[in-house]
């Protein structure tokens, strides 16, 4: 594949990598923009069951009634009727990567994705544009019952699990970017572990946005049943144009008693993406829920990890990484529901912001009547590397019930110039130790990465640093 | 030609003020220097300049590294030239382990001793290199996985900075005040660093407040720096002489009583 002139100037801009993009040979594009009847051709075109039409149809209807938000970033700017909505690059899923068109191969190859599915990873789905491309789960892991498919498939062939979760713990009118994932999703995991069943190697789902002014609205849902445990890892990436593109996915998962499921997000949209993403999970009995979300990319990510914990003695964890640089707004952080007594959850949250860019941590807290015994800590710390840029707190906290035990530190810090001249004296160039002290201060979330995440995550950072310093 | 030699520096804060008022020093292969001062003196400020402290501008004179001038370059490539300072005060920085911190800086004068080239040190020959010094340093192994300087004590600080030194072997060593704040057996830990450094190539200034560090290292020249300028040069015996007579005898007359300090202080801090 030739190297694109967007890549080019691209890569001079931003030091992004994975700004190239392929040229177009779809099976399916829509046109521009939104209506019933494309959202009622989008579920035709995959040949839906009616439930799922009439969901569609109504969520529509949620998404065109709701106002835009007025809080956290600039959503006004949006041109949803410039936006592509569904675009099916081919018109079958490969289960192998060589059944692949040679640019959309290249591309997977460029990202490193099936060397790391041969090395590290019990599951790969790969999403290009609308649709799972490739999709493949190893034997083994098939034969103990799990399920790993894309979210289509998940409902053409256990279409009754599909049914009775989702759109449960994220109803279709819960906001207006959920709504509209709702109205024309497509592609996303649909992943079920059986009882018991404990999945040691990460499965690993990647979104690629190639199109200009696409919009990929992919569906996950999670459910780890009892005593189970999955690891769940996904990455994006798109092309830098110069016109914007919309990411907005929602995410469902559900714990079952004693299981456990951690859900990593290695965020890296070039930045002409919105990023408007609805997580939430639901922890019962003495589950656990962890959430991994490193968000680099984006021109705006707004996005908060939830989970409720809904069974006596749950757990959850969100851990929120959030890295703003020239014209990016990230609006990141997490939220903790204790409904039931004696949960336990911790919220960690680091953001950075340079040359101008904008992190915000938005959290909330709550404890329910009755979750007496509950503990909770909210940790908020900011980092800010030069006087342009801004770092923002908005920690909700709802405490409805006294026997709790709730802790809450936010700390913001400049990098100093006494630190870097430390570092530099040792022979470090400037960029290098501005990125030695921005690893160094979300190392506390970067050391629950897989090994090989967590030095792709040291490689963003310093990737970020790179050119943003004289 | 010295390794490093400084002619008329002047050294003065962003704001215009004077620190260092016109300073000749010429350290040679092979020569520990003492810089000598009472506080406030001007001697960590001077220390700064020299490594490239953007706060501390160097306005008159020159400062030679192996005959070439440093005094527009940037921390970065100065200690790349192979010119180190051991802080008086080391930074923390959380979330970084000293052997991946050391590891970093050791790759980054490998590669511009290479040329700009990348020459990574493989990694088991780094992590038999490092805990042979640390062993020699008498530093515990764990301190290696702990993040650097992020809560150690004032003597853990002092030993990983020597640590530093003997790793990244620069030519000419800076000491600012390192034995501020020691017990004797850090005190020789410390000079055990400053002498195997010293060879035949490469030399070391010792800046310091008290003569007590010279007994376990000694400097071939002293130099006794009050107010911005070297006041007294001479051989080992000056040490003494400051030891038996105090700062007092080498002070201009106003000074004397006004901006004497008792000498028994630690972690004093400098302009």
């Amino acid at each position: 594949m030739a190297i694109t002139e967007t890549e080019v100037v691209g890569g001079i801009k931003t030091e992004y990598k994975y700004g190239f993009h392929d040229p177009e040979d779809y099976f399916f594009k829509s046109g521009r923009g939104l209506s019933h009847e494309l959202v009622a051709a989008i579920s035709e075109h995959k040949s839906e069951p009616d439930w799922m039409r009439k969901f569609r149809l109504k969520s529509l209807d949620y998404f065109l009634a709701r106002p835009l938000p007025e809080w956290g970033g600039n959503v006004a700017e949006i041109d949803f009727d410039n936006i592509f909505y569904y675009i099916r690059p081919t018109e079958n899923q490969a289960k192998s990567w060589e059944d692949l068109p040679p640019d959309i191969k290249n591309t997977w190859d460029r990202l490193g994705i099936p060397e790391a599915e041969k090395n590290y990873l019990a599951g790969v789905g790969a999403q290009y544009e609308s649709e799972v491309v490739y999709h493949k789960l190893k034997k083994e892991l098939e034969d103990q019952g799990v399920l790993f498919l894309d979210m289509d498939s998940g409902l053409r062939e256990h279409e009754e699990l599909v049914k009775e979760y989702f759109g449960t713990i994220i109803p279709q009118n819960d906001n207006k970017f959920a709504a509209l994932n709702s109205a024309v999703w497509s592609g996303g995991s649909f992943i079920y572990v059986p009882p018991g069943v404990q999945i040691e190697m990460p499965l690993q789902a990647y979104f690629r946005i190639n199109a200009e002014n696409m919009g990929q609205f992919e569906r996950t849902l999670i459910i780890v049943d009892e005593d189970a445990y999955v690891h769940y890892v996904e990455g994006c990436t798109a092309p830098v144009y110069s016109t914007d593109s919309l990411h907005s996915a929602v995410v469902e998962i559900i714990v079952k008693p004693g299981g456990r499921c951690r859900y990593t997000t290695i965020q890296n949209w070039s930045n002409n993406v919105y990023n408007l993403v609805t997580k939430r999970a639901v922890a019962y009995e003495n589950a656990t829920m962890e959430w991994v979300d490193a968000n680099l990319g984006s021109k705006l990510t707004m996005k908060y990890p939830a989970i409720w914990l809904m069974g006596e003695g749950a757990h959850g964890e969100v851990l929120s990484i959030a890295f703003a640089g020239q014209d990016q707004h990230l609006d990141a952080g997490g939220k903790c529901v204790h409904v039931a007594p004696n949960t336990s959850s911790i919220i960690t949250s680091k953001s950075i912001s340079r040359g101008g860019g904008r992190a915000s941590y938005r959290g909330l807290l709550e404890v329910a009547k009755g979750a007496e015994g509950s503990k909770s800590k909210v940790v908020c710390d900011a980092l800010i590397l030069d006087e342009d840029s801004r770092s923002d707190t908005y920690p909700y906290i709802r405490i409805d019930e006294s026997n709790v035990d709730i802790g809450h530190e936010a700390t913001v810090s400049k990098i100093g110039d006494e630190q870097l001249f430390y570092l530099m004296s040792r022979g470090l160039s400037e960029a290098e130790a501005s990125a030695m002290v921005v690893s160094g201060f979300v190392e506390p979330i970067t050391k629950e990465l897989p090994l090989e995440y967590a030095v792709e995550m040291n490689r963003l950072i310093q990737l970020q640093m790179e050119g943003s310093v004289g | 030609m010295p390794l490093l030699e400084l002619k008329d520096l002047h050294v003065a804060l962003e704001d215009g003020t004077e620190i260092v008022k016109g300073v000749d020093l010429a350290v040679n292969p092979g020569e520990i220097h003492a810089l000598m001062g009472p506080n406030g003196s001007g001697k960590s400020s001077l220390a700064y300049a020299l490594m490239g402290h953007p706060a501390y501008e160097i306005t008159r004179g020159e400062a030679l590294f192996d005959g070439q001038e440093i005094a527009e370059m940037g921390a970065d490539e100065r200690a790349q030239l192979g010119l180190f300072l051991a802080f008086q005060y080391p930074h923390a920085v959380p979330g970084v382990t000293v052997a991946s911190f050391m590891r970093t800086a050791l790759n980054a004068i490998r590669k511009a001793r290479a040329g700009g080239e990348d020459d990574p040190v493989p990694v088991p020959e780094f992590r038999k290199d490092m805990l042979a010094a640390m062993e020699h340093l008498k530093i515990p192994r764990e301190l290696a996985q702990r993040y650097l300087n992020d809560g150690f004590s004032g003597g853990e600080k002092k030993r990983v900075e020597i640590l530093q030194m003997a790793m990244l072997k620069p030519r000419v060593a800076v000491l600012d005040e390192t034995d501020s704040g020691l017990d004797i057996d850090a005190l020789k830990i410390v000079a055990t660093g400053v002498k195997e450094l010293v060879g035949s190539e490469t030399g070391a200034l010792i800046i310091t407040h008290y003569q007590r560090i010279l007994n376990y290292v000694k400097p071939a020249f002293v130099h006794v720096f009050v107010d911005g300028r070297i006041v007294e040069e001479g051989g080992p015996e000056l040490a003494h002489k400051l030891e038996a007579e105090g700062y007092e005898a080498f002070m201009p007359v106003a000074y004397a009583g006004a901006r004497l300090t008792s000498g028994t202080g630690e972690g004093e801090g400098e302009a």
